[in-house]
């Protein structure tokens, strides 16, 4: 949860919830390696071949829009994915996101300037993000200090499981 | 002076909200099918709880795959029939009822509620007045253990709907030019309040409609201001009286206000492979078809089969038709009133509530470079089965009259 550091994949606006995953694989299975074999495919269907742990994804407006699967963000942090960052996010897909524990950052006029490949540095915390490749920062939108919470207990059930044991 | 949603989350956060604000709210309805359904139990026994907070509050429907076409669905359904029976749920839908969103209207909604469902198209039921969202797993069991969860509380924007459409054109044609107006990603955080100007020339099925494809507008949330059409819709469906129901402050501030004359909206489709990719059928109208689907959340509701019926009757149809009423009820009606009878004879294939090929499940499921025109609410590459397939969303008169003549076409050109 301290600073991510990682080689961006860079998507475009309004990428949704089924070429994510497909419902195919969603009705099959909660299986989070069966489900990394096939994140993506919709849009490269080798993508789950190239992608490494470690990487981030970088996309434009609306990202995740469509079902409210959480296999979604599931998928693409089961293939490894570091976080997402993008110009903004649908709205089930974010909370999705964070409750399943995959940093999620809305930075503004970040995809017109970052480029298949480059190395990004972000500061969840600070709500930083760097372009360590062409020597840009950018700032994020600040997360909400619960939603913080939830991401740094590594997500939902984590964190009710606490709430649960303290009560 | 206050918009409707301010209103609902002021009420159910006991705070007085302003656009932008994270608030903590109560439930008031909270809704999973048999595919979330089973995620949602998963989630609660990962935290080691099977507790429902509030079991009057919580209604479940099987709808994504049934009757399971597979072993995995029997599976998951069983599953979820053993949670409802282990916590005696009084709100349990199994296998018949139809699809949740249509059966969380026909017998549960309340205008002014705030309802969340573990599925998207959660935005039906704001078509009652309710403050609809959809979430995701983790969240919707948060809910069902506590009763409560957290939101944003979204900008307001007034739509006014003026005037009569016109012969054929639906909700569905309204959401079409709404996207064609605005795209897809306009109003991410907003929350739309529609005010119909002339409340009975905008029926209860439509309305529907265009909540449904709120998501697709990806609105916070979409809801229409309660008149006369929504008590008449309530009290006819449930034997119940509507008490006095919650509408915005006249003087409530708007981020931003749009009339659409409705007259003037034409027959729409949505070209593969986004709901914003919107052309008018006259543009289309060499497109060869191979199967229709009438039917879904979106639009398989009384007033569509009604229109398909009056548009097929005595023809026969050139492609593959799948018919499927959202629901048992509506289902029943349609038997009742020839409409399901009118479509046999045209050679439809007619099934019960549920969401079928919309979502590539089954009872349909598109193959490699076939051609899709369907009344449901999402072309995505890969939505409805092969992703070498096209679909195209357009209401139901204008897929009757595509499968009437093997290829997009108006009404007008079939009858």
């Amino acid at each position: 949860m301290n600073v991510i550091r990682g080689r961006v994949w860079r998507f475009g606006d309004n990428v949704d919830t089924d070429v994510i995953i497909p419902f195919k694989y969603k009705a099959r299975t909660l299986d989070p390696k069966e489900l990394a074999q096939h994140v993506m495919e919709g849009i490269d269907p080798e993508f789950p071949k190239k992608v490494k742990p470690g990487d981030i994804m970088v996309a434009g407006r609306n990202f995740g829009c469509g079902s409210s699967r959480e296999q979604a963000p599931l998928a693409i942090k089961a293939a490894g994915i570091a976080a997402v960052v993008a110009e903004s996010f649908a709205r089930i897909f974010f909370r999705n996101a964070i409750n399943i524990g995959l940093p999620v950052l809305e930075v503004k006029g970040v995809s017109e300037k970052t480029f298949e490949g480059d190395v990004l540095e972000i500061d969840l915390a600070q709500g930083v993000v760097k372009n360590l490749t062409r020597g840009l920062t950018f700032k994020a939108t600040p997360i909400p200090d619960m939603l913080m919470e939830i991401l740094r207990k590594g997500g939902l059930v984590n964190y009710l499981k606490e709430r649960r044991l303290s009560q | 002076m206050k918009t409707l949603t301010e209103k609902i989350l002021s009420r159910a956060s006991g705070t007085d909200v302003s656009p932008g604000d994270v608030i903590e709210v109560e439930v008031d309805l909270v809704a999973f099918h048999d595919l979330t359904g089973y995620h949602v139990i998963e989630v609660m026994d990962k935290v080691g709880a099977r507790k429902v907070s509030k079991p009057e509050n919580l209604v479940v429907a099987f709808d994504h795959l049934v009757p399971p076409p597979d072993v995995k669905s029997a599976e998951i359904q069983q599953a979820v029939r053993s949670f409802a029976r282990e916590l005696k749920l009084p709100n349990f839908h199994d296998v018949g009822y139809g699809i949740l969103h249509q059966v969380l209207v026909e017998r549960y909604v309340m205008p002014g509620q705030v309802v969340v469902v573990a599925d998207s198209h959660a935005s039906t039921s704001g078509a009652l007045g309710a403050f609809a969202q959809g979430m995701g797993a983790s969240d919707v069991a948060a809910i069902v253990m506590t009763g409560r969860t957290w939101l944003t509380v979204p900008q307001p924007f007034k739509l006014v709907l003026d005037g009569e459409p016109r012969q054929w054109i639906t909700g569905k044609e309204v959401s079409l030019e709404l996207l064609r107006v605005f795209k897809a990603d306009y109003f991410v955080g907003t929350s739309i309040e529609v005010f119909v100007n002339e409340p009975s020339k905008f029926p209860m099925d439509y309305r529907l409609t265009v909540a449904n494809m709120g998501i697709e507008m990806n609105a916070d949330s979409l809801i229409f201001i309660p008149d006369e059409v929504t008590r008449s819709y309530i009290e006819s469906m449930r034997n119940v009286k509507l008490s006095k129901v919650e509408k915005p402050d006249p003087g409530a501030k708007y981020v931003d206000e749009y009339t659409l004359q409705l007259n003037n909206v034409d027959f729409l489709v949505a070209a593969p492979s986004s709901v914003d990719n919107v052309k008018s059928v006259r543009e289309l109208s060499n497109v060869e078809v191979d199967m229709v689907f009438i039917g879904s959340c979106t639009n398989g509701r009384l007033s569509d089969l009604e229109i398909a019926a009056k548009i097929m009757r005595g023809k026969k149809v050139k492609t593959r038709c799948i018919v499927i009423p959202a629901s048992w009820s509506v289902f029943k009606k349609a038997l009742e009133l020839g409409y399901i009878q009118t479509l046999v004879e045209a050679g439809c294939v007619v099934t019960y509530g549920t969401c079928g090929p919309c979502i590539g499940g089954h009872f349909g499921v598109a193959g490699p470079n076939e051609v899709v025109v369907s009344t449901s609410n999402r072309n995505f590459v890969g939505r409805m089965g092969s992703p070498q397939s096209k679909v195209y969303l357009s209401g139901p008169a204008v897929a009757a009259a595509t499968a009437i003549a093997g290829r997009i076409a108006e009404p007008g050109e079939v009858l």
